[in-house]
């Protein structure tokens, strides 16, 4: 009895990579830490963290896809991978949901301070708090939502497209499709994250300072990172598609990856609603 | 409950499972892909924090057993650093309560519960050969361990007014910001964020394991209540721990990258911080002891022989504590200002859980009801969780009310409250959970008389330190404080008397554990009988490398 499987579950062989992927987060916070603190040798911790992380996330996805392609994941491995991602999706959203919570927070509830030459003061507590509560702060200027902001909103919602673009070719045998939808959803998640990287790079406003700042570029840095870890996700992808995995009837790799485009888009576009439009109404624009 | 399995060979056979092919000492327990060994890791690990955070709450009552200030200006032990001065001796303590809270809540009863015995236990009862993602399964076990020693460097750098994370459990703004600079906090916040990942990442396994591996016939409602109960534990952990992670990453840039999240002088809110913090502090109490309900449930059943009462009332008195869970945070902020209309709010939707809850009482009293009731050691513990929970319960419907709280808030009346639910309800649940499996898992049984020993002085161990409280609380002695003044002096004494009966009592314990492994009998397949009713009992003890390589077949004979 024992050693005959005559079930479809997946089995796995012991494997060392959880080990090392936990030691190297560990790591690597302790590397942040002596990073924070200016402590000497921070640069070496931090590597090494960073460095096992790197490891750890290409061996085992690597083996994943190895697994994969030996029929390892059998329809109801798949089921459980769709799950997975599932989950993990709902699990980012609530993370997303902490910085909404302290944008609105900040918005709906303004404190009486005021941004002057890029210093904020605070009139907490004192005479005419009450009549420069507002927000945006007092003072401060804000990035136009209709300029790059709006494109880059249509960028995105581009991309969604292209990314359903090349799904569809995937489905119907159409390689060269899904290699052309791939490369033009990379490159247009690429064009998303410089413009980014620019707008940052101009605003007037910093990530210390006040809330305004520190909302703004939590959030949409926390989003920007997953743009960018979406981006590699698809790139992963279209590598596997020049390798010639996925097939019309298996591809759960290439729709995990389309999943988590379509959530950062969604997050996205609250981002541009919430923090751009409506978060900078009325405000002064740089 | 009808789980009777059909159709697969029961192992009963001891030579199957000496084929199994065992992978070597390293493979097997720091590389592991199985869910009893990394159960079995898990249970370790816990019992470890456990004795460190059991530990230090000695030092505590040590401590508050006089007036005045006795140890903590000459403590060397723990980090080799001692205090120097009051300030450094203050800070200390602070430690001590921090890293007390921390480890039990982290690193004791959740990897136990959760990571121990529903690793172990959900993929038997559901039949299954395993977790859905074996590999994830194990990175969670090592991320909490790395958030453990997360935790204890923080006590070697400085903190605020000496060494280690004084911030309390809840690490408040701006105690937590400008009021310890140190990298101590920067540690201990990495440390939850550690163990929050692996949490994250351990509930999405649970929750695909049970969606979508439970045998042929194995329907949702015929699951055991034990599955139920991490089920929902799983959906909180993966909902509440990431808005955890967001608060303290907030914490993170306030205290080194200069945002002004939880400072009014960049017009931030250190009441977002509180909110954000029990938005998921709330369902992690329930996280703490919805697990602690689902073996209840099991036990309860099988020593009385009888299936559980209102199966599936039970059930989804758990959903219900899980949903409404999420919508009671602020009942833990009634005292920082918040507006009336809040504060009724928050205090008609905490008392609403009251309703599930009893629900859960109730049904557990009236399976009993009638019941053949055998008062081996899982039931004894399992009937005191019952009593010490309720006990607790009941002082949380006080402690529900905005205005009552105004009262007793931050006195020993919640220590004792949160107590009564945690270290009773939680912590007995898991010695029931513990008596109930450990001759599953070990193939050993332990020795009844020592387990009826360790609840017995356990029992009156921990009466002795927290009913007291109460008294204290309702007095005005503040928690959080190591001096107090002497009208406050005699039920401390007590207090403390209460912890070494415990302490003691944790020697049978362990002294049960060594009897059972050097000379308790062999554990048959199914040590409790017939009411012994879900998968595990059809295995060997314990139960072969890779169990039900042929799955289970429930058969469908509706008991409920």
């Amino acid at each position: 009895m024992a050693g005959t499987k005559n079930h479809d579950y997946h089995i796995l062989e012991p494997d060392i990579w959880p080990l090392i992927g936990a030691l190297s987060g560990l790591v690597f916070t302790t590397g942040m830490v002596f990073f924070m603190h200016e402590m000497s040798g921070w640069q070496i911790i931090l590597g090494l963290g960073i460095a096992g992380l790197i490891a750890t996330f290409f061996s085992w996805f690597s083996n994943i896809v190895k697994e994969a392609q030996q029929g390892d994941h059998t329809p109801v491995v798949q089921l459980h991978l769709r799950y997975g991602m599932i989950l993990f999706i709902a699990s980012e959203v609530m993370f997303f949901v902490g910085w909404f919570w302290s944008f609105f927070d900040f918005s709906l509830f303004p404190q009486p301070i005021e941004v002057v030459e890029g210093v904020t003061t605070s009139l907490f507590g004192q005479d005419g708090a009450a009549a420069i509560s507002q927000w945006p702060p007092k003072g401060l200027e804000v990035l136009n939502a209709f300029e790059l902001p709006l494109l880059n909103t249509l960028i995105l919602l581009c991309s969604g497209t292209t990314v359903t673009w090349a799904h569809h070719s995937l489905i119907h045998g159409d390689r060269e499709g899904l290699k052309k939808g791939l490369w033009a959803t990379i490159l247009l998640g690429a064009l998303f994250t410089s413009i980014q990287a620019y707008e940052y790079a101009v605003a007037p406003f910093a990530f210390g300072e006040n809330t305004y700042g520190s909302a703004f570029y939590m959030a949409t840095g926390f989003h920007g990172f997953h743009v960018l870890v979406g981006t590699i996700f698809l790139i992963v992808c279209l590598i596997r598609t020049y390798k010639g995995h996925f097939t019309p009837r298996q591809h759960f790799g290439f729709e995990a990856a389309a999943w988590y485009w379509h959530f950062v888009d969604v997050v996205w576009l609250f981002l541009f609603v919430a923090v751009y439009v409506w978060g900078g109404w009325g405000a002064p624009v740089h | 409950m009808a789980t009777t399995a059909e159709g697969f060979d029961t192992h009963t056979d001891d030579h199957a499972h000496d084929a199994d092919h065992k992978p070597g000492f390293f493979a097997r327990w720091f590389m592991s892909t199985n869910h009893k060994d990394i159960g079995t890791l898990y249970l370790i690990f816990s019992i470890i924090a456990g004795i460190v955070g059991g530990g230090i709450s000695g030092i505590m009552r040590a401590e508050l057993a006089q007036p005045g200030i006795q140890i903590l200006n000459q403590a060397i032990f723990m980090v080799g650093v001692g205090p120097e001065n009051l300030d450094a001796a203050l800070h200390h303590w602070n430690v001590l309560i921090t890293a007390h809270g921390l480890i039990m809540v982290f690193f004791m009863v959740m990897p136990a519960m959760i990571g121990g015995f529903g690793n172990w236990f959900v993929p038997i009862m559901i039949g299954a050969p395993d977790m859905a993602f074996p590999r994830m399964n194990n990175i969670s076990f090592w991320l909490t361990v790395a958030g453990f020693f997360s935790l204890l460097f923080s006590m070697f750098v400085p903190g605020g007014t000496g060494m280690g994370a004084g911030t309390g459990w809840t690490v408040y703004a701006p105690l937590s910001t400008t009021g310890s600079t140190g990298p101590a906090v920067d540690f201990a916040i990495f440390s939850l964020h550690l163990a929050g990942a692996g949490s994250i990442l351990g509930a999405t396994n649970f929750i695909t394991t049970i969606f979508n591996m439970r045998a042929p016939g194995m329907t949702l409602h015929k699951m055991p209540l034990f599955v139920w109960s991490v089920l929902v534990t799983a959906f909180l952990l993966l909902l509440a721990l990431p808005v955890l992670a967001a608060a303290i990453t907030m914490l993170l840039t306030d205290r080194n990258f200069g945002t002004t999240f939880f400072d009014p002088a960049g017009g931030g809110d250190p009441i977002l911080y509180q909110h954000l913090f029990w938005f998921f502090g709330h369902p992690e109490v329930y996280i703490m002891i919805l697990p602690g309900f689902g073996m209840i449930s099991q036990i309860i059943s099988t020593f009385s022989r009888k299936p559980v009462f209102g199966y599936l009332g039970m059930a989804y008195a758990m959903v219900a504590i899980g949903v409404v869970g999420f919508i009671v945070w602020a009942h833990h902020m009634y005292t920082v200002g918040l507006d009336v209309n809040t504060k009724m709010y928050f205090t008609a939707a905490t008392m609403v859980i009251a309703v599930p809850t009893g629900v859960k009482i109730f049904s557990w009293i009236a399976t009993m009801w009638g019941g053949s009731i055998e008062f081996k050691s899982p039931m004894v513990w399992a009937i005191g969780m019952i009593f010490l929970f309720t006990v607790g319960g009941v002082t949380g419907v006080y402690l529900a009310n905005g205005g009552i709280d105004d009262y007793v808030h931050d006195t020993y009346f919640v220590v004792a409250h949160f107590h009564y639910v945690l270290s009773m309800g939680a912590v007995f649940s898991m010695f029931a959970g513990f008596y109930y499996w450990f001759p599953k898992m070990s193939g050993r049984m332990h020795s009844e008389l020592l387990s009826h020993l360790h609840f017995w002085v356990f029992f009156i161990g921990v009466n002795v330190i927290f009913f007291p409280m109460h008294f204290l609380g309702l007095d005005g002695m503040p928690r959080r404080y190591p001096d107090f003044t002497p009208a406050y002096a005699q039920w401390n004494e007590v207090a403390s008397i209460g912890y070494m009966i415990m302490a003691a009592s944790m020697v049978l314990f362990f002294a049960n554990i060594i009897y059972a492994f050097v000379a308790g009998k062999k554990a048959p397949a199914n040590p409790w009988g017939e009411g012994a009713t879900t998968l595990e009992w059809t295995l060997s003890s314990p139960p072969p490398f890779h169990q039900f390589e042929t799955l289970p077949v429930i058969k469908d004979e509706a008991h409920h």
